[in-house]
């Protein structure tokens, strides 16, 4: 198949799309953004969403014919009771996510589908070490992609002279190495999340019942038990409302003159094997933390949005079939969100793989039609000009083959 | 119920733990379990060269400096001004992140000194190759409890009052354990018998003071007999007046230089005193140390040593074959600790029963310090973990020390806090290992197919590796 990408915008015809077969840089379909000439201070922020977040629920296919059949009561649907969000004709935003569709309609937001790294194995942590290294294999956790991309910028420009920014209580893998980094975590003692309490708590249940009661009666398990399973009370559980407290931290850093330009965050819970909800539930209560941190950033960081990037990205997808326990699986291709004043946006960008058994990777998964390498080179050479053979060596080795996606960047 | 994996009864009851990075111990533990911890026993006390720890007079000695010091300051200064909420906690909590910090101020002395010890103390259990013996220096500094919230007397000296009276003596006799703890400076202030006079001695006379009996009950209860043990009030009152004039020499240096043990003849109670049926000679000092040499070797203290013993590395409720056994060999062996350990480590019960006990939070913390292979440089996020966990380092609430059941420990806040602290723990890991490669390298087959999914399905590094720390197999010893 093809490598290429399609770009489709609100006024695009996905059926024109479809038919196409190919790369479609149809001018109607790209929005034309100004911006003051010579005046542009770019901003970076890479949000790594931890778990492996499912993309068909998160963006769903709804023209898709496909798509519910597998998907089944989670599929996203723009006639359920908690309504997805339209993009175009095709697909549908997860209704935790009305900021996301706001940015998007104003050409400020875009996703990309079908999206993976070069990892087709389906471990979490060999996943992660890609995602955030850069490499194309696992095994490589001493610097990240996005550290080598600040230790290639020129020594003069303001990017590289500033740093970077790593949240939490260490620095992400995405941000190690090198290239000077200043670090910063919420101060107040986090308690543990619901997903690993919850998962604590399964494993007492079945190894040591005497530590399971202790450890339910301390979490006042009942609380996190009946939020987990009555999908649609979203209540926003501690990991959810940190997400924009987070954001709102970072933001403060990175806007002033002096702060630095490009940043790296994690959030973790992605990892939706049960009771995932679709556009109600634990995904949604995610996704609207999701929400919140763009949302975050678009207000603190002020003027400075107009020439900021954000990508939120993740370690892979998940199964296109939604499993016994009414979750998904460890599975491949998922999405990309890019969202900030600088980003060309108002487009859902995907060569579609469509989602009948024969095109599902593995017959399993949604697959992979865009090498995420390309889509994080097309930004970084739209924020900072940094070159294909500096992007393809440098800071994703061994990628010269992966071409830099054109366009993303206003 | 079965009995637990000897790997296990070697690393976590008697030990604190596999140390990750070094396998070779993990090899040593599965091949031999016994060996393996016998290795410890023979071996030379670990930190036995720690030169920048200082001995008590020598601490006792800057702390009246710093005291005197601070005193001078004080004299000098203008009144403190009404204290102002603009710069509190809030403010800055409002103010939003901020990249620099100010260069904190350099901690007070004793501070400073505490943070040295607790470093060294935990940097020993770190490293030790089973933790053996360092289970056995945290098991005695709670038998003979101090508390740095007494004073910053204590605060100075914890460190040195556990290197200098119990750490020398874990593998030796009971009864010089206990004469170098109630004679050390610390102790003799925690319980107060520095201000203990006799009421017939010259200094009562003069001053028209007198007894204070909060050591010499201590010693009776806490220390040897226990409870229990068939002493009466007399008995406490007698030997409260045997041990007048048991203190240690202060900023004017009378009697010896400052922090060092010194028996003061105008304060000792004049007479013979009888304790438990003994009566001892009017003599000086001879007289109490003639009198701990004999409740060190009483039946009742054995009993009350063996029984918490095997009650520490056993279970809450200890076989009675197991106790009688090393009460035996205490008697036997004039209370040689090293005698006892050996016991208690060649027992069928230690190597039989279920692994019912829980980590107490310092043996949690540890152990999963070992298990990540760190080497602590700096010990405030255990000292944190600690305080967080509710047993902070040398600060019981009393001089009975920390509770040691399963129940005071797996309290249901308890490992809700311990599950919060296992999570930083792992969010704080520079590069965090593979945590199902470490379950493999660490607990091997002994690890319950449970836990190896759990560890092996969960969403990052991070979250496996919290529940590494968390499962049973690091949880129960």
């Amino acid at each position: 198949m093809e490598r290429s990408a399609v770009f489709v915008g609100e006024n695009c015809s996905r059926r024109s799309v479809m038919l196409s077969g190919g790369a479609i840089f149809g001018a109607a379909c790209i929005p034309k953004i100004a911006h003051a000439a010579g005046a542009r201070d770019p901003r970076l922020v890479v949000i790594v969403l931890r778990g492996a977040l499912d993309g068909l629920s998160a963006v769903g296919p709804v023209g898709d014919p496909d798509y519910v059949g597998l998907h089944g009561s989670i599929a996203l649907s723009t006639k359920a009771a908690n309504p997805a969000l339209p993009l175009d004709s095709f697909f549908a935003l997860n209704p935790g996510m009305p900021v996301f569709q706001r940015m998007y309609r104003d050409n400020k937001a875009a996703i990309v589908h079908a999206v993976a790294t070069s990892y087709r194995e389906r471990s979490h942590f060999d996943g992660q070490d890609v995602l955030e290294s850069g490499f194309a294999g696992p095994g490589h956790t001493t610097s990240g992609w996005l550290n080598r991309a600040i230790a290639e910028l020129p020594k003069g420009d303001r990017a590289a002279l500033k740093g970077g920014l790593g949240v939490g209580a260490v620095t992400p893998l995405i941000m190690r190495g090198g290239a000077a980094v200043v670090g910063w975590a919420p101060t107040a003692l986090p308690q543990a999340s619901d997903d690993l309490a919850m998962r604590l708590m399964d494993l007492y249940q079945h190894a040591d019942p005497a530590l399971a009661r202790s450890l339910a009666q301390g979490l006042g398990i009942e609380k996190i038990a009946s939020r987990e399973m009555s999908g649609d009370k979203p209540q926003g559980g501690n990991d959810i409302q940190l997400m924009r407290r987070v954001a709102e931290g970072a933001a403060k850093l990175i806007a002033p003159q002096d702060g630095p330009r490009i940043a790296a965050l994690a959030f973790d819970g992605w990892d939706t094997h049960f009771n995932e909800g679709g556009g109600g539930g634990r995904l949604a209560q995610l996704l609207g933390g999701l929400d919140g941190a763009f949302e975050a950033f678009e207000k603190t960081l002020g003027p400075a949005w107009n020439d900021t990037a954000i990508v939120a990205i993740t370690e892979f997808g998940r199964t296109a079939r939604i499993n016994g326990t009414v979750g998904t699986d460890h599975g491949t291709g998922t999405v990309a969100f890019l969202a900030g004043g600088a980003v060309r946006g108002g487009r859902v960008i995907a060569d579609w793989p469509g989602l009948k058994e024969a095109n599902l990777y593995q017959n399993r998964d949604l697959k992979p039609t865009t090498d995420l390498r390309a889509v994080l080179k097309g930004v970084l050479a739209g924020q900072f000009g940094l070159s294909p053979s500096a992007l393809g060596s440098k800071v994703f080795p061994d990628s010269m083959g992966v071409a830099p996606m054109k366009d993303l960047i206003a | 119920m079965s009995a637990p994996n000897p790997m296990l009864v070697a690393l976590n009851r008697f030990g604190l733990g596999g140390r990750g990075a070094a396998s070779v111990y993990l090899a040593n533990a599965a091949a031999d379990p016994r060996a393996f911890v016998r290795s410890e026993i023979d071996k030379a006390p670990a930190m036995a060269a720690t030169p920048d720890l200082k001995a008590t007079p020598e601490l006792v000695k800057k702390l009246f400096d710093f005291q005197a010091e601070r005193q001078a300051e004080r004299n000098a200064a203008p009144p403190p001004a009404a204290p102002s909420t603009a710069g509190g906690p809030d403010a800055a909590a409002q103010a939003g992140p901020a990249l620099e910090k100010a260069a904190p101020k350099p901690p007070p002395y004793p501070q400073q000194v505490f943070r040295a010890e607790a470093l060294a103390r935990i940097r020993a259990s770190a490293l030790a190759p089973v933790g053996l013996r360092e289970r056995l220096v945290a098991f005695w500094a709670n038998h003979f409890a101090v508390s740095v919230n007494k004073s910053e007397f204590v605060r100075t000296t914890a460190g040195a009052f556990e290197r200098e009276a119990i750490r020398p003596h874990v593998m030796g006799r009971f009864a010089d354990m206990l004469k170098a703890v109630e004679q050390h400076p610390t102790m003799l202030h925690y319980l107060d018998n520095q201000q203990s006079i006799g009421p017939n001695s010259r200094g009562g006379q003069n001053q028209k003071k007198g007894l204070n009996e909060n050591l010499a009950r201590e010693i009776l209860e806490l220390h040897t007999l226990g409870v229990s043990g068939g002493y009466d009030q007399n008995d406490v009152t007698n030997l409260a007046k045997i041990i007048t004039g048991w203190t240690y020499a202060g900023r004017a240096e009378q009697m010896g230089p400052a922090g060092t043990f010194i028996f003061n003849p105008n304060w000792h109670e004049p007479g013979e005193q009888v304790l438990m049926g003994r009566t001892y000679p009017a003599s000086g000092r001879e007289q109490g140390e003639a009198a701990l040499a004999d409740i060190a070797r009483h039946p009742a203290t054995a009993k009350h040593i063996a029984t918490k013993l095997a009650a520490h590395f056993v279970a809450d409720e200890p076989p009675p074959t197991l106790v009688n056994r090393l009460i035996d060999v205490f008697n036997k062996s004039d209370g040689d600790l090293k005698a006892v350990t050996l016991a208690l480590l060649a027992s069928d019960e230690a190597w039989s029963a279920p692994l019912t006990k829980i980590r107490s939070p310092y043996e949690f913390m540890l152990a999963s310090v070992r298990l990540l292979g760190l080497t602590p440089e700096d010990p405030a996020p255990v000292l944190g973990a600690l305080n967080q966990l509710g047993q902070p380092l040398w600060a019981p609430n009393g001089p009975n020390g920390f509770p040691d059941t399963t129940g005071a420990w797996a309290s249901a806040e308890g490992l809700k806090l311990r599950l919060d602290v296992a999570q930083l723990m792992a969010q704080r890991l520079r590069d965090p290992p593979n945590p199902g490669d470490l379950l493999n390298d660490s607990l091997g087959a002994a690890a319950s197919d449970t836990t190896r999914d759990a560890v092996a399905h969960a969403e990052t590094k991070q979250q496996g590796l919290a529940l590494l720390l968390m499962s049973p197999e690091m949880q129960r010893r």
